[in-house]
């Protein structure tokens, strides 16, 4: 087979992927997450478990992610298949819980479409929170009649959200992601920046950023901070459920993967803090009007933007203008996330069926926003949201996350191999430290997480009615697809072109000796002049878990 | 703002900006290798 026919499309230029991977991780998380989770959790003092989070979690897991899609420059099902056969469920299922997670999140970015539109006349009106529930959702409680009654209002809009988000992804990576990225992810940063520049000349924004940076040392003695930095962390960044494994298979073979991923970790704190910055000066000034403390009005997820911030805007002089921006950068730092999720089920499936990226969008994304459009903008959507939001995000994510870590660096022992492989093509260069983060800090963290999550739901519930029977069958149907689709066979097309890449990426590592320790990986075979070779037979076995 | 509030707001952009700007010098500092074998 000749190496034109293996040839995938790539990001152009390192600085597409660091753009596309910035607007993947920056999502709504970022906006109406960390701020109110910071002020929660110790205020100023919070900085210190974040950053370290940061530091022993994120940057570790965004690193493993990126080797695991670029060594093999392969989707999630195919990087774990590489590594060993018996784990390829598991890349199915961070692919599931991706495709759980864009059918319901598209619907969000179509609320903060409407309400950029509703800015402009804060058609809200007094009461923010009951126009947001009964006049624009039509929410109801969960009952088959109600789940077949549609909301036009939201309908709409999630329609052109799924109409771009698809057009986007129809023209590539290169035509479609990176051109997206390169225009959009500056323009979010100006509207942000300017909707932060607006909220710190407010009366009371000094009340706001005081509420929220002050520091509460005490705070650190609670493990439940701890807890709340590293899920911060690890939710925010987009590692765990096959992202970065899927855009890390679009890079060239030679890139530079740790000194991308410091910029791509440290651009997402950033706009953190400074979305941190303004959301609180915003809420000193909601307060400051209301005559009340800024902790009465503090709050955050789809409350703080659908409500709080509406109060807000009618309050404020120019509130129109501040409605605009902050829903518009909703709207782009949703987009750029919701993109990035989809691509992953795109890859997967194209890889899997033996067809085109295009023929695979027309499958999977257009089936994902079939089910979207059937799903949410009913009367029942907001609970189902919820509720699936709950459970993909605490056990899907955490779970499969944790899993991969126990199966690649515990069971297979990949670690060194993987560490060879980034320090061989990367400038920052990595060792013991990130394998102590990798092997034993994040999956402690993940761990605790994972089962105290596991005992709330089982025990309290989420919702506390049958809502919850939703989460649990997600969970199960993830975990059956994720089953099924191994048994379906690989087309020879995708073997061969994923031996190739372990096979010249790996030759890449043995380049450089003072680097490349002999992998002591179960099962592993260090045949001496074995890089390079193009014998089928032992291009096959690395796909079969002999990984050189 | 309240100076122990000013420190931290201070600390938190300096650190994680600062961050950012390092990371983005070390990775100007360090171009791409290209090659004919560039794409498998």
């Amino acid at each position: 087979m000749s190496n034109k026919s293996l040839q995938r499309e790539v990001f152009p230029t390192r600085m597409a992927f660091i753009l596309a991977a910035v607007g993947s991780a920056i999502g709504l998380g970022n906006i109406w997450r960390f701020p109110y989770v910071a002020f929660e959790s110790g205020g100023g003092a919070f900085l210190i478990p974040y950053l370290i989070a940061l530091l022993t979690a994120g940057i570790p897991i965004l690193f493993f992610d990126y080797v695991l899609g670029h060594r093999s420059r392969s989707s999630a099902p195919m990087s774990f298949r590489v590594i060993s056969k018996k784990f390829e469920p598991l890349g199915w299922f961070q692919t599931g819980v991706a495709t759980v997670i864009a059918i319901y999140y598209a619907v969000i970015i179509g609320w903060a479409l409407s309400y950029t539109m509703f800015s402009v006349t804060e058609a809200w009106g007094d009461d923010a929170g009951t126009f947001f529930e009964a006049t624009y959702l039509h929410a109801g409680e969960l009952s088959l009649g109600s789940a077949f009654s549609f909301v036009p209002g939201v309908l709409i809009p999630l329609i052109i959200v799924w109409v771009v988000v698809l057009g986007i992804l129809f023209l590539g990576v290169q035509g479609g992601i990176a051109r997206f990225s390169k225009i959009f992810i500056p323009v979010l940063v100006v509207l942000f920046l300017a909707l932060v520049i607006r909220s710190l000349f407010l009366p009371g924004a000094v009340d706001g950023l005081n509420a929220l940076f002050t520091p509460d040392f005490a705070a650190l003695a609670d493990p439940q901070v701890w807890v709340a930095a590293y899920g911060q962390i690890f939710f925010s960044l987009s590692i765990g459920f096959g992202i970065m494994i899927t855009y890390a298979a679009y890079l060239r073979r030679r890139t530079n993967l740790t000194g991308s991923g410091l910029v791509v970790a440290f651009s997402n704190s950033s706009f953190e803090i400074l979305a941190g910055v303004g959301v609180f000066a915003a809420l000193g000034f909601m307060a400051h009007s209301a005559g009340t403390g800024v902790e009465d009005v503090a709050a955050g997820g789809v409350g703080l933007a659908f409500v709080g911030f509406p109060t807000l805007i009618s309050q404020m002089p120019g509130g129109a203008l501040f409605g605009v921006l902050f829903f518009l950068s909703l709207v782009f730092a949703g987009l750029s996330s919701l993109i990035s999720i989809i691509q992953v089920p795109i890859q997967a499936v194209a890889e899997k069926l033996g067809i085109s990226n295009r023929a695979s969008l027309g499958i999977v994304g257009g089936g994902m926003a079939v089910v979207s459009l059937l799903s949410m903008p009913t009367a029942t959507g907001l609970t189902v949201l919820d509720v699936v939001d709950a459970f993909a995000n605490n056990i899907g994510i955490v779970g499969g996350a944790l899993l991969s870590i126990i199966l690649v660096v515990w069971a297979k022992r990949a670690t060194p191999l993987l560490r060879d492989h980034l320090n061989a093509i990367s400038s920052f260069r990595i060792g013991t430290v990130w394998t102590v983060c990798l092997a034993v800090i994040t999956p402690i963290v993940l761990g605790f997480m994972l089962i105290s999550q596991i005992i709330a739901f089982i025990t309290e519930g989420y919702t506390g009615t049958s809502a919850d029977a939703i989460g649990w069958i997600v969970l199960a149907v993830l975990a059956v697809a994720a089953a099924v689709f191994t048994f379906i066979p690989w087309p020879k097309a995708s073997l061969d072109f994923t031996a190739r890449a372990v096979e010249a990426n790996d030759a890449d590592t043995k380049k450089y000796p003072e680097l490349y320790t002999p992998a002591r990986m179960t099962g592993h075979d260090d045949t001496p002049g074995a890089a390079g070779t193009t014998d089928p037979q032992a291009a096959e076995r690395r796909t079969e878990g002999d990984n050189r | 703002m309240t100076p122990e509030a000013l420190i931290m707001m201070i600390l938190a952009l300096v650190i994680v900006w600062g961050g950012l700007v390092a990371s983005l010098v070390h990775l100007k500092a360090h171009p791409d290798e290209g090659g004919t074998d560039d794409i498998i």
